[in-house]
């Protein structure tokens, strides 16, 4: 049905919709609205499952693993330093191959303190071994979501479901919620082969040594790489139940025959598309939104670039020494290319800094008369900082 | 599209004033979308909400920099440099406060409509809270909405003698302003 | 496994094929069988082959606790030694269902775990195993995080008195003047400069329905308390006292007699706890000088050396912390008593269940 709701109340009424056993929780700006909508479910009698109000994100990240692999399915939801105080225990979940889904409410990681949005939490969480999908919009982030438990159960891989902080969870807007039989004939009961069961006991997490690390990691990334077409698959079945998608790997929109793209995640592509709407000229140029930044869709990414002379990649974090993290990995993965665009880096919106219409047009402005760097904190007004740190 | 920026102080109901406006546009068919200046704020400190209503779906998440209307919930935030920056040429502000719409207007050298919000949600509901009074009075300036559509959010919101007390305090601040008087401005902005 | 069998089924099979006895059930009180070992069916959740050291006090302790606890568990593992020893994958030596996750969230992995089977209608009981170190230190938020959520979990710390899986460091259980490689006595130093830290003092202000603390050198009082805590629906917790032959500095066969000489002397005291007070202490009638335990063991060493007046103020010191223990639990006791550290271990082995 659809509704005007807050993204946060909308995900936890998709959370509902999944059924899950067991949600732990700790709170932080500005993942609490999830929390708390949830925990009102449950008092209302909506939601039938064990709350677990942990004492730490660490603890909740470890609860919804032991809750995962003893049967039941498991939601948590975090941000920033949280996801930060998560880490150990996502890498653990990762690398026992432990299904289950996580709300990142994307938000800066301090020093110095910020509860604004960026994706500087998620990106950190890089290498930890979980899916990643970005949310362009609130829709997304429902839709999303309800397919990641479809993903993880399939692939025995966690998913981490990204939106960003604030901008989509605190933003009221027209929201589809999906019905409740819909939901339960595209996702099926929990059910997790490997999970504890005293009459078929197993033995979860042993030391595995360098005799067969090797082979474990290996098997890890493939499985990774093979979770690609169960993502595609999860968007195509839910476009035959729901009517809509969220662009599978990702999404693209604009002119086919772009010469330019401009390439980003997460809730700036919808500025970045109104902006486009209102510049003078959009011939030759399109928008993509990586949706699935981990496992990388290298071959679908290509493909969007076909013809493409000039790349821009827009991201909400940075690798501070480097540059881009999304940029640098674009640019590694089209050093293979026949014909790779110039691939353009910028950070903007870090911190919440908010991102105006208008950063499409200076975007390409930037291109066209080449003050456009290889890598910058394009929003960054360099004029306040004292002439050493510019 | 039409663009709002609500300016208030935390625990005004800042937030809950632009929800509500979006959400009775979504009551009337429109799409909506509406969000706070994200902020760190305590109760007392100044807080800003965006509110875009539109035909067509909303793409864009930027905040709001050139208003069609706005609307302020405390006097004393006119006093802030720059609040009022951005506004459109044909724009309005609607304003909280027991002065008249004149008075306001010259102590602050610019044409405001003012309805004494703060009074009369403390003689219906019982609390200093202008956001529901203003959001009516703001319907019956610009007819952008039905009120029946502000009804039906305060339903989602709001049920028993809380529901009535704010339905009898959006009826009688409907009444406080000329109907129809910012309707060229509305139908302008929408445009 | 059979495809229909029902679960009890299924744990009945598991019982006889990896108990010690030949299946049979609980004796019957009216005509007990004349071996006590008899009296008890006992389930193997941690099987004989694993990797531990000889004369390994937390193998023993972990074998113990599992046997009591029976087949129909879960077990939440923190990173350890235990751990370690019992999984180098491909193999496993639990015969129950098993996770380890991390060094510091055994309890809240164990917490998750309780909490689905919850959500399954399920009433299998869910253990929490860890080191001191994982319990007194990092581990300790997730523990006390679960102890007030009231979930139903049998915590288990296996007392080992320093960070043993990493080669023997200091850790908040190690008992002061105790030699590690992060607190080794020199000129300056006379071994770890801090107290144990009392930790069950702390469980115990949590005010769970039982906690307790028992040694490897009292396999019955072990059996018994295991078994009391099973008993009860809410969050328990029990720290046994595990002698490590390689960080204390002992010879492998003298583990159960070192652990024993802990709670004789009053440095390990056996208490039982329930909302937070003091219900039962395994008395002592003779109570042993602190000195007979320390001299056992290298990692006392320094506080032996002859021409040293600090070894001699140490040694007074810990006494001190021996008498104190006596003392506020009233662990002195002339009377004999079923409970009695003469008697427990030999004469009435697998007798007190009650």
């Amino acid at each position: 049905m659809r509704q005007a709701l807050e993204g946060s109340l909308a995900v936890a009424k998709a959370v509902a919709l999944c059924r899950p056993g067991v949600v732990a929780a700790y709170p932080i700006t500005p993942q609490t609205h999830i929390v708390e909508n949830i925990s009102k479910l449950v008092a209302d009698g909506d939601l039938e499952t064990e709350l677990v109000s942990v004492e730490s994100e660490f603890s909740a990240a470890s609860v919804v693993l032991g809750a995962a692999a003893a049967g039941s399915r498991a939601y948590t939801a975090s941000s920033s330093q949280g996801i930060m105080l998560m880490a150990e225990v996502l890498f653990n979940i990762a690398g026992l191959r432990v299904p289950m889904v996580l709300t990142c409410a994307n938000r800066a990681i301090g020093a110095p303190l910020n509860i604004w949005n960026d994706q500087s939490d998620s990106m950190a969480m890089r290498d930890s071994g979980w899916i990643q999908l970005y949310c362009a919009d609130n829709q997304e982030a429902v839709d999303s979501l309800i397919q990641a438990y479809r993903i993880s159960e399939r692939t025995e891989l966690p998913v981490m479901v990204c939106m960003d902080g604030f901008i989509l969870t605190h933003t009221l807007e027209v929201i589809d919620i999906p019905e409740q039989d819909k939901v339960d004939r595209y996702l099926p009961p929990f059910a997790f082969d490997r999970r504890l069961d005293p009459s078929d006991p197993i033995s979860l997490g042993a030391l595995v040594t360098p005799e067969f690390f090797s082979e474990v990691k290996h098997s890890q990334h493939a499985a990774m790489q093979k979770a690609l077409p169960d993502i595609v698959d999860a968007d195509k079945e839910f476009k035959k139940l729901f009517g809509r998608d969220c662009g599978g790997l990702l999404a693209e929109h604009g002119d086919e025959e772009a010469t330019v793209a401009i390439l980003t995640l997460g809730s700036i592509y919808g500025t970045l598309r109104a902006g486009m709407e209102a510049h003078k000229s959009r011939k030759k140029v399109k928008l993509i939104h990586l949706r699935c930044f981990r496992p990388f869709p290298e071959e679908v990414l290509m493909a969007a670039l076909d013809g493409v002379k000039d790349l821009i990649v827009v991201e909400r974090a940075l690798s501070p020494g480097l540059g881009g993290i999304v940029g640098t990995e674009i640019r590694a993965v089209l050093s293979t290319a026949r014909k790779p665009p110039r691939v353009h880096n910028v950070a903007i919106g870090l911190g919440g800094r908010d991102v105006p219409l208008d950063m499409f047009s200076r975007l390409l402005e930037a291109l066209k008369n080449g003050s456009i760097a290889e890598f910058s904190v394009f929003d960054a007004d360099l004029s306040r900082l004292p002439e050493e740190d510019r | 599209m039409m663009e709002i920026r609500i300016h208030g102080r935390g625990g005004q109901g800042n937030v809950v004033a632009a929800y509500l406006l979006a959400s009775a546009a979504f009551e009337d068919g429109r799409y909506c979308q509406a969000f706070p200046a994200f902020g760190a704020e305590r109760r007392g400190a100044p807080v800003v909400a965006f509110v875009r209503v539109s035909e067509t779906p909303i793409l864009q998440r930027n905040e709001v920099r050139t208003p069609s209307f706005m609307i302020i919930q405390d006097e004393t935030l006119l006093h802030e440099k720059g609040l009022t920056d951005g506004l459109k040429p044909d724009g309005g502000i609607l304003i909280n406060s027991p002065l008249s719409s004149e008075e306001i207007s010259e102590r602050h050298g610019a044409k405001m409509t003012a309805i004494p919000a703060t009074q009369m949600a403390i003689d219906n509901v019982g609390r200093p809270v202008p956001n529901v009074a203003l959001l009516s009075a703001f319907l019956e300036l610009t007819g952008i909405l039905p009120h029946g559509a502000l009804k039906k959010a305060l339903d989602e919101r709001f049920s028993g003698h809380l529901l009535d007390n704010n339905l009898r305090l959006a009826h009688q601040a409907a009444k406080a302003v000329t109907k129809d008087l910012w309707k060229e401005k509305a139908d302008a902005a929408s445009a | 496994m059979a495809p229909n069998a029902s679960k009890i089924e299924r744990l009945k099979e598991l019982r006889d094929k990896h108990g010690r006895t030949d299946g049979s059930v609980l004796p019957d009180p009216a005509d007990p069988p004349k071996d006590l070992r008899q009296a008890q069916p006992r389930f193997r959740g941690l099987e004989a082959g694993h990797r531990a050291c000889q004369g390994c006090g937390e193998a023993l302790a972990a074998r113990l606790v599992t046997e009591a606890a029976g087949p129909d568990v879960m077990i939440s593992n923190a990173t350890g030694c235990l751990e370690v020893f019992t999984t180098p994958w491909p193999q496993s030596a639990w015969r129950v269902p098993w996770i380890h996750s991390l060094f510091e969230n055994a309890a809240a992995v164990a917490s998750g775990m309780e909490a689905a089977l919850k959500a399954q209608g399920k009433s299998t009981k869910v253990l929490a195993f860890g080191g001191d170190g994982g319990t007194f230190d990092i581990g300790f938020q997730a523990l006390s995080g679960m102890l007030e959520r009231e979930h139903n979990v049998l915590y288990v710390c296996f007392d080992n008195e320093a960070y043993m899986n990493t080669g023997i460091q200091r850790s908040g259980s190690t008992p002061h003047a105790a030699r590690t490689t992060t607190s080794p006595p020199g000129k300056a130093r006379m071994g770890k400069r801090h107290l144990k830290k009392d930790l069950l003092s702390i469980i115990s202000a949590h005010h769970i329905p039982y906690g307790a603390s028992t040694s490897v050198a009292y396999p019955a009082d072990i059996r018994r308390k295991v078994r009391r805590a099973m008993e009860i629906q809410g969050p328990t917790f029990l720290l046994v006292h595990s002698p490590c032959p390689l960080g204390w500095g002992h010879d492998g066969a003298l583990t159960i007699e070192i652990a024993r000489l802990a709670v004789q002397s009053g440095l390990f005291p056996l208490v039982e706890m329930e909302r937070g007070e003091v219900t039962d202490v395994m008395p002592i009638r003779k109570p042993v000088p602190v000195a007979n335990y320390l001299k056992a063991q290298q990692r006392f060493r320094h506080l032996f050396a002859p021409d040293d007046p600090r070894a001699l103020q140490e040694r007074e010191h810990l006494q001190a912390l021996a008498d104190y223990n006596i003392e506020i639990y009233g662990l002195y006791s002339e009377e004999a008593d079923p409970l009695d550290t003469d008697g427990a271990d030999t004469v009435r082995r697998g007798g007190l269940a009650n």
